[in-house]
């Protein structure tokens, strides 16, 4: 689209002066923080699948055990809680890095990857604690969309925790530079999204399950 | 749509130019903005919770309805506190892109929902023979079908 115009402006130049010509290529201040938005709404989408996915089978148990039987609502809320004081403490880090101050960044972020492991912790607790049941993703149609779905949000989870390590490392290493600024920008964007996914996941598979 | 966003971007670019690409990318992010983000999602998530482990609502499609509603407005809380989400950030195309995925992810959920449903109603082979038997008939014969 683009091509063609500026290709056909091109010809028309050589008679006229033309009025748009910057002297940049006019492009969005910062692409980064966009082209993230952008990878995390098409995760957003993988998120949608497997939630249309599990809408349609939740109810499929193969005579097998149900959401009610199975979920621990307790659980699921301390999690939702670790996962919340993620959410936090990640933006108290955000606002040490405002500050310029590395040493509380990399306190918060210690206590983000804190809260993080907890979330796991639990999260792997109950998976095994289901399989150890006889309620693994093989019983019944719909645990096998509960363990896709809440699986794969627990392994984003598990990914942002090791980008979160390795960032540590780096603002350690080379301080808050502007590219360290930007990877920490795209992680707090990572980690609060993940944050939004969970609200679904609690909301539609284990309280509308328990229902 | 092009002739807008392109005067945007001038005025942005007007605006930003003695500082570089630095200070535009970076919302400015508020304690009091994380507080209020985080006491309403408290509040927001405590309540359902409330209202599902006390069994407050006894009728199932209202409770549906609620959590789903306080779902969404978590959603917004976190969208606009935590993420920073408004209508100026990237000259409107983050809120741009966001709006296209939040109507395609609901079409799709509701279409899968919608088609699937119907399906399911219309190809359930003892639909019409043994509607009491349904529960505990109707499983089972489907489990070999998953199987293999």
């Amino acid at each position: 689209m683009s091509d063609i115009r500026t290709s056909h402006g091109a010809a028309a130049g050589a008679l006229a002066p033309r009025e748009y010509h910057l002297a940049h290529e006019p492009h969005p201040e910062n692409g980064t923080a966009l082209g993230f938005w952008l990878y995390l709404m098409s995760d957003c989408l993988i998120f949608a699948a497997l939630f249309a996915t599990y809408g349609v089978l939740g109810r499929s148990y193969a005579a097998g055990p149900n959401g009610a039987e199975l979920f621990d609502l307790t659980l699921v809320a301390i999690n939702t809680g670790f996962l919340l004081l993620s959410s936090i403490t990640f933006g108290f880090a955000m606002l040490r890095k405002q500050m310029g101050d590395v040493k509380g960044t990399l306190i918060w972020l210690a206590v983000t990857g804190l809260f993080g492991l907890c979330f796991l912790g639990l999260e792997l607790y109950e998976f095994h604690h289901l399989i150890q049941e006889g309620a693994g993703p093989q019983r019944s149609a719909f645990l096998s969309a509960f363990f896709a779905l809440v699986g794969t949000h627990g392994l984003h989870v598990t990914f942002g925790f090791i980008w979160l390590v390795v960032l540590m490392l780096q603002i350690k290493q080379h301080g808050l530079t502007p590219a360290n600024n930007r990877r920490l920008m795209c992680l707090s964007m990572f980690w609060h999204f993940l944050d939004v996914v969970w609200i679904g996941v609690f909301t539609f598979v284990y309280l509308m399950g328990v229902l | 749509m092009s002739a807008h966003n392109s005067h945007a971007s001038d005025n942005h670019g007007d605006a930003h130019g003695h500082n570089g690409h630095h200070a535009a990318n970076e919302p400015h992010s508020t304690f009091s903005g994380y507080m209020t983000g985080f006491v309403l999602s408290i509040i927001l998530t405590a309540i359902p919770f409330w209202l599902v482990m006390a069994k407050v609502i006894s009728d199932r499609p209202t409770a549906v309805l609620v959590l789903g509603a306080f779902a969404v407005v978590q959603i917004v809380v976190h969208m606009v506190y935590f993420l920073h989400m408004n209508g100026k950030i990237e000259g409107g195309w983050t809120l741009l892109s966001t709006i296209f995925t939040v109507v395609f992810v609901a079409i799709a959920i509701a279409g899968t929902l919608w088609v699937m449903f119907h399906m399911n109603a219309n190809m359930m082979p003892t639909h019409t023979d043994m509607p009491a038997a349904m529960e505990h008939g109707a499983q089972p014969e489907a489990q070999p079908k998953a199987a293999p």
